[in-house]
Protein backbone atom coordinates (compact mmCIF):
# COMPACT_ATOMS: atom_id res chain seq x y z
CA UNK A 1 0.00 0.00 0.00
CA UNK A 2 1.45 2.89 -0.95
CA UNK A 3 0.96 6.59 1.17
CA UNK A 4 0.00 9.71 -0.32
CA UNK A 5 2.26 12.39 0.86
CA UNK A 6 1.67 15.43 -1.48
CA UNK A 7 0.02 18.18 0.58
CA UNK A 8 -3.34 18.49 -0.22
CA UNK A 9 -4.62 21.46 -2.30
CA UNK A 10 -8.34 20.48 -2.35
CA UNK A 11 -9.07 21.51 1.09
CA UNK A 12 -6.96 23.95 2.45
CA UNK A 13 -7.25 24.89 6.02
CA UNK A 14 -9.45 28.14 6.56
CA UNK A 15 -7.32 31.10 7.77
CA UNK A 16 -8.92 31.67 10.79
CA UNK A 17 -8.70 28.26 11.68
CA UNK A 18 -4.79 28.23 11.29
CA UNK A 19 -4.51 31.28 13.29
CA UNK A 20 -6.22 29.74 16.40
CA UNK A 21 -3.37 26.92 15.98
CA UNK A 22 -1.02 25.99 19.13
CA UNK A 23 1.73 25.64 16.75
CA UNK A 24 0.73 28.97 14.42
CA UNK A 25 0.47 30.99 17.65
CA UNK A 26 3.60 29.93 19.52
CA UNK A 27 5.39 30.97 16.22
CA UNK A 28 3.96 34.42 15.79
CA UNK A 29 4.80 34.81 19.31
CA UNK A 30 8.27 33.64 19.21
CA UNK A 31 8.52 35.74 15.73
CA UNK A 32 7.73 39.18 17.22
CA UNK A 33 9.37 38.76 20.48
CA UNK A 34 12.47 37.48 19.11
CA UNK A 35 12.74 38.55 15.68
CA UNK A 36 16.43 37.76 14.45
CA UNK A 37 17.96 40.89 14.76
CA UNK A 38 17.31 41.01 18.23
CA UNK A 39 18.35 37.62 18.54
CA UNK A 40 21.58 38.34 17.06
CA UNK A 41 22.12 41.65 16.90
CA UNK A 42 25.00 43.61 14.85
CA UNK A 43 24.80 46.59 16.60
CA UNK A 44 24.74 47.55 20.03
CA UNK A 45 23.73 51.05 22.40
CA UNK A 46 26.98 53.30 22.41
CA UNK A 47 26.15 53.76 25.99
CA UNK A 48 27.71 50.21 26.78
CA UNK A 49 31.47 50.97 26.30
CA UNK A 50 32.41 49.23 30.04
CA UNK A 51 34.43 46.17 30.77
CA UNK A 52 31.21 45.40 33.11
CA UNK A 53 29.26 44.15 30.26
CA UNK A 54 31.66 41.62 29.13
CA UNK A 55 31.04 39.90 32.79
CA UNK A 56 27.76 38.99 31.07
CA UNK A 57 29.10 36.61 28.52
CA UNK A 58 31.98 35.88 30.90
CA UNK A 59 29.49 34.03 33.27
CA UNK A 60 27.35 32.30 30.20
CA UNK A 61 30.95 31.01 28.86
CA UNK A 62 32.18 29.84 32.30
CA UNK A 63 28.37 28.01 33.04
CA UNK A 64 29.30 26.72 29.38
CA UNK A 65 32.87 24.92 30.63
CA UNK A 66 31.11 24.01 34.09
CA UNK A 67 28.60 21.61 31.88
CA UNK A 68 31.21 20.95 29.38
CA UNK A 69 34.12 19.54 32.07
CA UNK A 70 31.24 18.07 34.18
CA UNK A 71 30.21 16.12 31.05
CA UNK A 72 34.16 14.49 30.34
CA UNK A 73 34.13 13.66 34.37
CA UNK A 74 30.37 12.33 33.92
CA UNK A 75 31.78 9.98 30.92
CA UNK A 76 34.12 8.32 33.30
CA UNK A 77 32.08 8.15 36.66
CA UNK A 78 32.66 9.83 39.64
CA UNK A 79 35.45 7.71 40.67
CA UNK A 80 37.87 8.09 37.99
CA UNK A 81 39.37 11.99 39.07
CA UNK A 82 40.67 10.25 42.04
CA UNK A 83 42.89 7.56 40.30
CA UNK A 84 43.35 9.01 37.24
CA UNK A 85 45.75 12.08 36.88
CA UNK A 86 44.15 12.98 33.76
CA UNK A 87 40.75 12.52 35.68
CA UNK A 88 42.66 15.04 38.38
CA UNK A 89 43.26 17.14 35.82
CA UNK A 90 39.72 17.43 34.52
CA UNK A 91 38.36 17.58 38.15
CA UNK A 92 40.14 20.69 38.66
CA UNK A 93 39.42 22.33 35.05
CA UNK A 94 35.73 21.83 36.47
CA UNK A 95 36.59 22.83 40.05
CA UNK A 96 38.41 26.31 38.42
CA UNK A 97 35.37 26.86 35.97
CA UNK A 98 32.95 26.85 38.75
CA UNK A 99 35.31 29.39 41.03
CA UNK A 100 35.61 31.81 37.54
CA UNK A 101 31.76 31.04 36.72
CA UNK A 102 30.56 32.04 39.98
CA UNK A 103 33.57 35.49 40.20
CA UNK A 104 31.76 36.53 36.79
CA UNK A 105 28.59 35.96 37.92
CA UNK A 106 29.28 37.80 41.13
CA UNK A 107 30.75 40.52 39.69
CA UNK A 108 27.79 40.77 36.91
CA UNK A 109 25.01 41.03 39.29
CA UNK A 110 26.90 43.86 41.80
CA UNK A 111 27.50 45.68 38.42
CA UNK A 112 23.16 44.67 37.29
CA UNK A 113 22.77 46.39 40.82
CA UNK A 114 24.90 49.08 40.42
CA UNK A 115 22.91 49.95 37.12
CA UNK A 116 19.35 49.44 38.34
CA UNK A 117 18.91 47.14 35.67
CA UNK A 118 15.38 46.58 36.87
CA UNK A 119 14.56 49.71 35.24
CA UNK A 120 11.77 49.73 32.15
CA UNK A 121 9.67 46.24 32.52
CA UNK A 122 13.31 44.63 33.27
CA UNK A 123 12.35 43.24 36.77
CA UNK A 124 11.65 39.42 35.16
CA UNK A 125 14.85 39.95 33.84
CA UNK A 126 16.84 40.86 36.83
CA UNK A 127 14.59 38.30 38.61
CA UNK A 128 15.30 35.74 36.67
CA UNK A 129 19.64 36.95 37.40
CA UNK A 130 19.24 36.30 40.85
CA UNK A 131 16.93 33.00 40.72
CA UNK A 132 20.15 31.59 38.42
CA UNK A 133 22.40 32.28 41.14
CA UNK A 134 20.48 30.58 44.22
CA UNK A 135 19.99 27.62 41.82
CA UNK A 136 24.11 27.54 41.31
CA UNK A 137 24.62 28.09 44.17
CA UNK A 138 22.86 24.81 45.56
CA UNK A 139 24.59 23.27 42.68
CA UNK A 140 28.11 23.82 43.56
CA UNK A 141 27.02 22.51 46.90
CA UNK A 142 25.90 19.44 45.97
CA UNK A 143 29.16 19.05 43.71
CA UNK A 144 31.66 19.26 47.18
CA UNK A 145 29.04 16.94 48.46
CA UNK A 146 29.67 14.37 45.62
CA UNK A 147 33.80 14.34 45.88
CA UNK A 148 34.28 11.43 47.56
CA UNK A 149 36.61 13.14 49.69
CA UNK A 150 37.11 14.06 53.56
CA UNK A 151 35.41 17.75 51.89
CA UNK A 152 32.36 16.17 51.10
CA UNK A 153 32.12 14.09 55.10
CA UNK A 154 33.09 17.20 56.45
CA UNK A 155 30.64 19.77 54.41
CA UNK A 156 27.92 17.47 54.70
CA UNK A 157 27.85 16.27 57.85
CA UNK A 158 28.05 19.81 59.11
CA UNK A 159 25.23 21.26 56.34
CA UNK A 160 22.34 18.53 57.42
CA UNK A 161 21.87 20.67 60.76
CA UNK A 162 20.86 23.34 58.36
CA UNK A 163 18.73 21.59 55.82
CA UNK A 164 17.46 19.58 58.71
CA UNK A 165 16.31 22.71 60.49
CA UNK A 166 14.11 23.56 57.40
CA UNK A 167 12.76 20.46 57.53
CA UNK A 168 13.91 19.76 54.32
CA UNK A 169 16.16 16.83 55.20
CA UNK A 170 13.04 14.83 55.40
CA UNK A 171 13.44 14.30 51.46
CA UNK A 172 16.77 16.01 50.91
CA UNK A 173 19.30 14.13 52.49
CA UNK A 174 22.84 15.55 51.91
CA UNK A 175 24.52 12.63 53.92
CA UNK A 176 23.30 10.27 50.83
CA UNK A 177 25.80 10.04 48.16
CA UNK A 178 23.65 8.60 45.87
CA UNK A 179 21.05 11.29 45.82
CA UNK A 180 23.22 14.18 45.98
CA UNK A 181 25.45 13.00 42.82
CA UNK A 182 21.66 12.86 40.66
CA UNK A 183 20.96 16.33 42.12
CA UNK A 184 24.29 18.00 41.28
CA UNK A 185 24.76 16.19 37.12
CA UNK A 186 21.14 16.10 36.31
CA UNK A 187 18.17 17.86 38.23
CA UNK A 188 20.18 20.93 39.04
CA UNK A 189 22.10 21.48 36.08
CA UNK A 190 18.78 21.51 33.95
CA UNK A 191 17.44 23.91 36.23
CA UNK A 192 19.94 26.86 35.96
CA UNK A 193 20.17 26.02 31.97
CA UNK A 194 16.62 26.52 31.83
CA UNK A 195 16.69 29.61 33.91
CA UNK A 196 20.08 31.17 32.49
CA UNK A 197 18.58 30.51 29.11
CA UNK A 198 15.77 32.48 30.03
CA UNK A 199 17.47 35.06 31.22
CA UNK A 200 19.55 35.89 28.31
CA UNK A 201 16.14 35.26 25.91
CA UNK A 202 14.96 38.36 28.49
CA UNK A 203 18.29 40.16 27.96
CA UNK A 204 17.79 40.00 24.01
CA UNK A 205 13.94 40.82 24.43
CA UNK A 206 14.40 43.89 26.88
CA UNK A 207 17.45 45.04 26.08
CA UNK A 208 20.06 46.12 28.44
CA UNK A 209 18.52 48.92 30.72
CA UNK A 210 20.35 52.76 29.09
CA UNK A 211 22.03 55.00 31.67
CA UNK A 212 20.23 57.14 34.18
CA UNK A 213 19.21 60.55 32.33
CA UNK A 214 21.25 63.37 34.09
CA UNK A 215 20.06 66.77 34.13
CA UNK A 216 22.95 69.80 33.18
CA UNK A 217 24.30 69.93 36.64
CA UNK A 218 24.74 66.19 36.25
CA UNK A 219 21.89 65.21 39.05
CA UNK A 220 19.17 62.04 38.39
CA UNK A 221 16.07 63.27 36.12
CA UNK A 222 13.31 63.35 38.89
CA UNK A 223 10.06 63.17 36.97
CA UNK A 224 10.34 63.49 32.98
CA UNK A 225 8.38 61.99 30.28
CA UNK A 226 5.91 59.41 31.44
CA UNK A 227 7.19 55.95 31.27
CA UNK A 228 5.83 52.66 30.14
CA UNK A 229 3.03 50.82 31.61
CA UNK A 230 3.23 48.55 34.18
CA UNK A 231 4.01 44.93 32.40
CA UNK B 1 2.02 55.33 43.68
CA UNK B 2 0.16 58.05 41.82
CA UNK B 3 -1.43 57.97 38.18
CA UNK B 4 -2.00 60.11 35.52
CA UNK B 5 -4.79 61.33 34.07
CA UNK B 6 -4.88 58.74 31.37
CA UNK B 7 -3.89 55.80 33.15
CA UNK B 8 0.24 56.60 33.07
CA UNK B 9 2.10 56.48 36.05
CA UNK B 10 4.68 58.98 36.94
CA UNK B 11 7.69 58.33 36.45
CA UNK B 12 9.99 57.10 38.97
CA UNK B 13 13.92 57.02 38.18
CA UNK B 14 14.27 53.62 40.25
CA UNK B 15 11.19 52.07 38.13
CA UNK B 16 10.94 53.43 34.69
CA UNK B 17 13.50 54.63 32.02
CA UNK B 18 13.73 56.33 29.05
CA UNK B 19 14.27 53.97 26.13
CA UNK B 20 17.63 54.47 24.10
CA UNK B 21 17.21 56.59 21.26
CA UNK B 22 20.72 57.55 20.99
CA UNK B 23 23.54 55.86 18.68
CA UNK B 24 24.76 52.31 18.04
CA UNK B 25 27.72 51.32 17.46
CA UNK B 26 29.04 47.70 15.50
CA UNK B 27 28.87 44.72 18.06
CA UNK B 28 29.93 41.17 16.81
CA UNK B 29 27.80 39.22 19.96
CA UNK B 30 29.14 35.45 18.05
CA UNK B 31 32.28 36.70 18.02
CA UNK B 32 32.38 38.33 21.44
CA UNK B 33 31.96 34.98 23.30
CA UNK B 34 33.73 32.92 20.84
CA UNK B 35 36.85 35.30 22.26
CA UNK B 36 35.35 34.55 25.45
CA UNK B 37 35.19 30.91 25.18
CA UNK B 38 38.88 30.81 24.61
CA UNK B 39 39.88 33.11 26.85
CA UNK B 40 37.92 30.97 30.05
CA UNK B 41 39.60 27.97 28.22
CA UNK B 42 42.92 29.74 28.83
CA UNK B 43 42.44 31.07 32.09
CA UNK B 44 40.75 27.63 33.83
CA UNK B 45 43.66 25.46 32.04
CA UNK B 46 46.04 27.88 33.42
CA UNK B 47 45.03 27.72 36.86
CA UNK B 48 44.01 23.60 37.09
CA UNK B 49 47.74 23.31 36.12
CA UNK B 50 49.17 25.79 38.64
CA UNK B 51 47.11 24.46 41.68
CA UNK B 52 45.52 21.68 40.05
CA UNK B 53 42.36 20.78 43.03
CA UNK B 54 42.40 18.76 46.27
CA UNK B 55 41.64 15.73 47.23
CA UNK B 56 42.39 14.45 50.86
CA UNK B 57 41.15 10.83 51.57
CA UNK B 58 38.22 10.11 52.97
CA UNK B 59 38.44 9.41 57.14
CA UNK B 60 37.07 5.52 57.11
CA UNK B 61 35.65 4.12 60.28
CA UNK B 62 38.81 1.84 60.02
CA UNK B 63 41.78 4.55 59.93
CA UNK B 64 39.53 6.12 63.01
CA UNK B 65 39.59 3.46 65.24
CA UNK B 66 43.65 2.57 64.32
CA UNK B 67 44.34 5.83 64.41
CA UNK B 68 42.11 6.85 67.53
CA UNK B 69 40.33 4.19 69.23
CA UNK B 70 40.09 5.63 72.40
CA UNK B 71 37.78 8.36 70.72
CA UNK B 72 36.01 5.69 68.64
CA UNK B 73 35.40 3.38 72.14
CA UNK B 74 33.97 6.59 73.78
CA UNK B 75 31.71 7.36 71.05
CA UNK B 76 30.22 3.91 70.68
CA UNK B 77 29.29 3.63 74.09
CA UNK B 78 27.59 6.89 73.42
CA UNK B 79 25.43 5.06 70.56
CA UNK B 80 24.95 2.20 72.69
CA UNK B 81 23.55 3.61 75.66
CA UNK B 82 21.49 6.70 73.32
CA UNK B 83 23.74 9.46 74.57
CA UNK B 84 24.99 10.62 71.42
CA UNK B 85 24.66 13.18 68.97
CA UNK B 86 22.87 11.07 66.29
CA UNK B 87 21.05 9.06 69.05
CA UNK B 88 19.31 12.58 70.59
CA UNK B 89 19.08 14.26 67.34
CA UNK B 90 15.35 14.20 66.86
CA UNK B 91 14.02 14.29 63.45
CA UNK B 92 14.88 13.20 60.50
CA UNK B 93 16.65 10.47 61.95
CA UNK B 94 14.74 9.33 65.43
CA UNK B 95 11.57 10.62 67.72
CA UNK B 96 13.45 12.74 69.85
CA UNK B 97 11.22 14.95 71.94
CA UNK B 98 12.05 18.87 71.99
CA UNK B 99 15.15 18.13 69.83
CA UNK B 100 14.04 19.64 66.89
CA UNK B 101 15.21 23.46 66.30
CA UNK B 102 12.11 25.88 66.11
CA UNK B 103 11.25 30.11 66.24
CA UNK B 104 8.57 30.12 68.20
CA UNK B 105 5.77 27.70 67.31
CA UNK B 106 7.33 27.56 63.55
CA UNK B 107 9.08 23.88 64.13
CA UNK B 108 9.17 22.41 60.30
CA UNK B 109 11.53 19.66 60.98
CA UNK B 110 9.61 18.21 63.97
CA UNK B 111 6.25 18.58 61.22
CA UNK B 112 8.05 16.59 59.13
CA UNK B 113 8.93 13.79 61.60
CA UNK B 114 11.18 10.72 61.01
CA UNK B 115 12.12 10.24 57.33
CA UNK B 116 16.00 8.14 58.03
CA UNK B 117 15.26 6.49 60.89
CA UNK B 118 18.49 5.67 62.92
CA UNK B 119 18.64 3.68 66.21
CA UNK B 120 22.17 3.94 67.05
CA UNK B 121 22.53 1.17 69.34
CA UNK B 122 21.12 -1.41 67.01
CA UNK B 123 22.54 0.12 63.80
CA UNK B 124 25.71 1.07 64.60
CA UNK B 125 26.63 -1.51 67.71
CA UNK B 126 24.48 -4.34 68.25
CA UNK B 127 23.55 -5.18 64.53
CA UNK B 128 27.08 -5.07 62.81
CA UNK B 129 28.55 -7.31 66.17
CA UNK B 130 25.57 -9.61 65.03
CA UNK B 131 27.03 -10.34 61.88
CA UNK B 132 30.67 -11.44 63.06
CA UNK B 133 30.75 -15.70 62.85
CA UNK B 134 32.83 -17.67 65.12
CA UNK B 135 32.24 -14.56 68.33
CA UNK B 136 30.62 -16.69 70.86
CA UNK B 137 31.88 -14.26 73.70
CA UNK B 138 30.76 -11.17 71.75
CA UNK B 139 27.09 -12.47 70.98
CA UNK B 140 27.17 -14.27 74.38
CA UNK B 141 27.78 -10.11 76.03
CA UNK B 142 25.46 -9.53 73.39
CA UNK B 143 22.59 -11.51 74.54
CA UNK B 144 23.57 -10.81 78.09
CA UNK B 145 23.16 -6.89 77.29
CA UNK B 146 19.88 -7.20 75.74
CA UNK B 147 18.17 -9.74 78.09
CA UNK B 148 19.12 -7.13 81.07
CA UNK B 149 16.79 -4.69 82.59
CA UNK B 150 16.93 -0.93 81.21
CA UNK B 151 18.39 -0.31 84.72
CA UNK B 152 21.07 -2.65 84.96
CA UNK B 153 21.77 -1.64 80.72
CA UNK B 154 22.53 1.84 82.23
CA UNK B 155 24.54 0.63 84.82
CA UNK B 156 26.80 -1.16 82.47
CA UNK B 157 26.91 1.76 80.20
CA UNK B 158 27.47 4.71 82.71
CA UNK B 159 30.33 2.43 84.71
CA UNK B 160 31.79 1.68 81.05
CA UNK B 161 31.71 5.66 80.07
CA UNK B 162 33.69 6.33 83.56
CA UNK B 163 36.33 3.95 82.72
CA UNK B 164 36.73 4.63 78.64
CA UNK B 165 37.14 8.51 79.88
CA UNK B 166 40.58 7.13 81.36
CA UNK B 167 41.38 4.23 78.79
CA UNK B 168 44.49 4.28 76.88
CA UNK B 169 45.51 3.84 73.27
CA UNK B 170 48.38 1.04 73.37
CA UNK B 171 50.29 0.75 69.96
CA UNK B 172 46.31 1.20 67.92
CA UNK B 173 45.31 -1.61 71.03
CA UNK B 174 42.37 -0.33 73.11
CA UNK B 175 43.32 -0.69 77.22
CA UNK B 176 40.30 0.22 79.31
CA UNK B 177 40.26 0.14 82.80
CA UNK B 178 38.82 -2.33 84.48
CA UNK B 179 35.48 -1.64 86.14
CA UNK B 180 31.88 -3.24 87.07
CA UNK B 181 30.52 -2.76 83.16
CA UNK B 182 29.68 -6.15 82.97
CA UNK B 183 29.35 -7.04 79.09
CA UNK B 184 29.66 -3.93 77.49
CA UNK B 185 33.50 -3.73 77.58
CA UNK B 186 32.90 -6.88 75.71
CA UNK B 187 30.83 -5.72 72.96
CA UNK B 188 32.85 -2.13 72.65
CA UNK B 189 35.99 -3.85 72.53
CA UNK B 190 34.71 -6.11 70.03
CA UNK B 191 33.29 -3.17 68.13
CA UNK B 192 36.87 -1.36 68.46
CA UNK B 193 38.31 -4.75 66.67
CA UNK B 194 36.01 -5.12 64.21
CA UNK B 195 36.01 -1.68 62.85
CA UNK B 196 40.23 -1.42 63.03
CA UNK B 197 39.51 -4.61 60.41
CA UNK B 198 37.40 -2.44 58.07
CA UNK B 199 34.58 -4.83 58.67
CA UNK B 200 32.43 -2.04 60.08
CA UNK B 201 32.49 0.12 57.09
CA UNK B 202 30.95 -2.34 55.17
CA UNK B 203 28.49 -3.42 57.41
CA UNK B 204 27.10 0.37 58.02
CA UNK B 205 27.03 0.60 54.44
CA UNK B 206 25.23 -2.50 53.04
CA UNK B 207 21.84 -2.10 54.25
CA UNK B 208 20.74 -5.24 53.21
CA UNK B 209 21.93 -4.49 50.03
CA UNK B 210 24.71 -5.17 47.00
CA UNK B 211 24.78 -1.92 45.42
CA UNK B 212 24.55 1.05 48.00
CA UNK B 213 25.05 4.83 47.44
CA UNK B 214 23.47 5.93 50.97
CA UNK B 215 25.68 6.81 53.54
CA UNK B 216 23.78 8.64 56.04
CA UNK B 217 24.95 6.09 58.85
CA UNK B 218 28.51 5.87 58.66
CA UNK B 219 29.01 9.48 57.79
CA UNK B 220 26.08 10.02 61.37
CA UNK B 221 28.86 7.54 63.60
CA UNK B 222 32.04 9.46 62.33
CA UNK B 223 30.43 12.59 63.12
CA UNK B 224 29.71 12.14 66.70
CA UNK B 225 33.23 11.62 67.42
CA UNK B 226 35.63 13.69 67.68
CA UNK B 227 38.82 12.59 65.54
CA UNK B 228 36.61 14.21 62.35
CA UNK B 229 36.47 17.47 63.96
CA UNK B 230 39.85 17.20 65.12
CA UNK B 231 41.05 17.07 61.46
CA UNK B 232 38.93 19.63 60.05
CA UNK B 233 40.12 22.05 62.81
CA UNK B 234 43.54 21.39 61.26
CA UNK B 235 42.14 22.26 57.91
CA UNK B 236 40.48 25.41 59.34
CA UNK B 237 37.00 23.64 58.65
CA UNK B 238 35.27 24.44 61.55
CA UNK B 239 32.11 26.21 61.77
CA UNK B 240 33.83 29.42 64.07
CA UNK B 241 36.71 29.26 61.72
CA UNK B 242 34.27 30.01 58.24
CA UNK B 243 34.10 26.53 57.40
CA UNK B 244 31.15 26.20 55.53
CA UNK B 245 32.31 27.84 52.37
CA UNK B 246 36.15 26.21 53.14
CA UNK B 247 37.62 23.62 51.46
CA UNK B 248 40.82 21.34 52.52
CA UNK B 249 44.32 22.98 51.00
CA UNK B 250 44.73 26.70 50.57
CA UNK B 251 41.51 26.66 47.66
CA UNK B 252 39.03 29.51 47.43
CA UNK B 253 36.45 26.74 48.32
CA UNK B 254 32.51 27.97 47.55
CA UNK B 255 33.64 32.05 48.58
CA UNK B 256 29.94 32.92 47.64
CA UNK B 257 28.93 31.20 50.92
CA UNK B 258 30.46 33.98 52.93
CA UNK B 259 27.37 35.92 53.83
CA UNK B 260 25.80 32.47 54.82
CA UNK B 261 28.60 31.95 57.33
CA UNK B 262 29.38 34.82 58.44
CA UNK B 263 25.74 34.98 60.23
CA UNK B 264 27.08 31.37 62.42
CA UNK B 265 29.85 33.76 63.49
CA UNK B 266 27.66 36.57 65.16
CA UNK B 267 25.21 36.64 67.82
CA UNK B 268 22.50 35.83 68.73
CA UNK B 269 23.09 32.33 65.60
CA UNK B 270 26.62 31.77 67.04
CA UNK B 271 25.57 30.78 70.63
CA UNK B 272 21.97 29.92 70.06
CA UNK B 273 20.59 26.75 70.17
CA UNK B 274 18.14 27.60 67.10
CA UNK B 275 21.24 29.13 64.99
CA UNK B 276 20.51 27.25 62.14
CA UNK B 277 17.15 27.88 61.46
CA UNK B 278 17.66 31.36 62.24
CA UNK B 279 20.43 31.57 59.56
CA UNK B 280 18.34 29.84 57.47
CA UNK B 281 15.18 31.78 57.87
CA UNK B 282 17.59 35.46 57.55
CA UNK B 283 19.01 33.68 54.32
CA UNK B 284 15.55 32.75 52.66
CA UNK B 285 14.45 36.65 53.57
CA UNK B 286 17.18 37.99 52.40
CA UNK B 287 17.34 36.05 49.05
CA UNK B 288 13.71 36.53 48.68
CA UNK B 289 14.64 40.54 49.14
CA UNK B 290 17.27 40.24 46.34
CA UNK B 291 14.65 38.64 43.58
CA UNK B 292 12.05 41.45 44.72
CA UNK B 293 14.22 44.45 45.02
CA UNK B 294 13.19 46.15 42.14
CA UNK B 295 9.61 46.44 44.07
CA UNK B 296 11.11 47.65 47.07
CA UNK B 297 11.28 51.65 48.01
CA UNK B 298 14.27 52.32 49.22
CA UNK B 299 16.45 49.32 48.66
CA UNK B 300 15.88 50.19 44.87
CA UNK B 301 17.21 53.76 45.41
CA UNK B 302 20.53 52.88 46.16
CA UNK B 303 22.09 52.53 43.20
CA UNK B 304 20.88 56.20 42.06
CA UNK B 305 21.89 57.17 45.56
CA UNK B 306 25.39 55.44 45.34
CA UNK B 307 26.24 56.77 42.30
CA UNK B 308 28.43 54.45 41.22
CA UNK B 309 26.68 54.01 37.79
CA UNK B 310 29.02 57.20 36.84
CA UNK B 311 31.64 55.19 36.62
CA UNK B 312 30.45 52.59 34.40
CA UNK B 313 28.73 54.84 32.23
CA UNK B 314 31.38 57.56 32.42
CA UNK B 315 31.96 57.01 28.57
CA UNK B 316 28.65 58.16 27.94
CA UNK B 317 28.31 60.78 30.42
CA UNK B 318 31.62 62.12 29.22
CA UNK B 319 30.16 61.96 25.57
CA UNK B 320 26.66 63.76 26.47
CA UNK B 321 28.60 66.54 28.42
CA UNK B 322 30.70 67.52 25.44
CA UNK B 323 27.97 67.68 23.30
Amino acid sequence: MSIDTRPSTSEPVPASEESRQWTARVRRSAESAFPPNRLLPDRQPAYMASWIYVFGVLTVVGLGWVIITGCVLAVMGPSWWHVSSVGLFVNSLHLWSVEAFFFFMVVHLWGKFFMAAWRGNRRLTWATGVISFLVSVGAAFTGYLSQQNFDSQWISTQAKDGINATGAGAVWNVLNFGQMLMWHIVLLPIVVALIAGLHVLLVRRRGIVPPFDLTEDGDEVQEAAPGPDPA
Amino acid sequence: MSRGSRGRRRFNPDRDVKEWTGAYVPYDILKEAFVAFLAVAALIALLAIVFSSPDEHAVTLKTWSAADPVDFAQTAITELDGTSGTATYGPPYNATPDASQHIGFFEPNQWLGVHQPVDTAQDFVIGPLRTLPNQQATQLAITTYESAPAAQQATWTTAYEKSVANAIDFHGRLHVPAGRYGPVGVIIGSLTAMSQTGGLDGTLLSDGQFYNTNYTKPLLFLADGNYLAARAGTQHLQGDQWGMMNETGNFPGQAWLWLYTMWYQVPPMNTSANGDLEVWGLMMLLSLGLIFLPFIPGLRSIPRWTRVYKVIWRHHYRELAAS
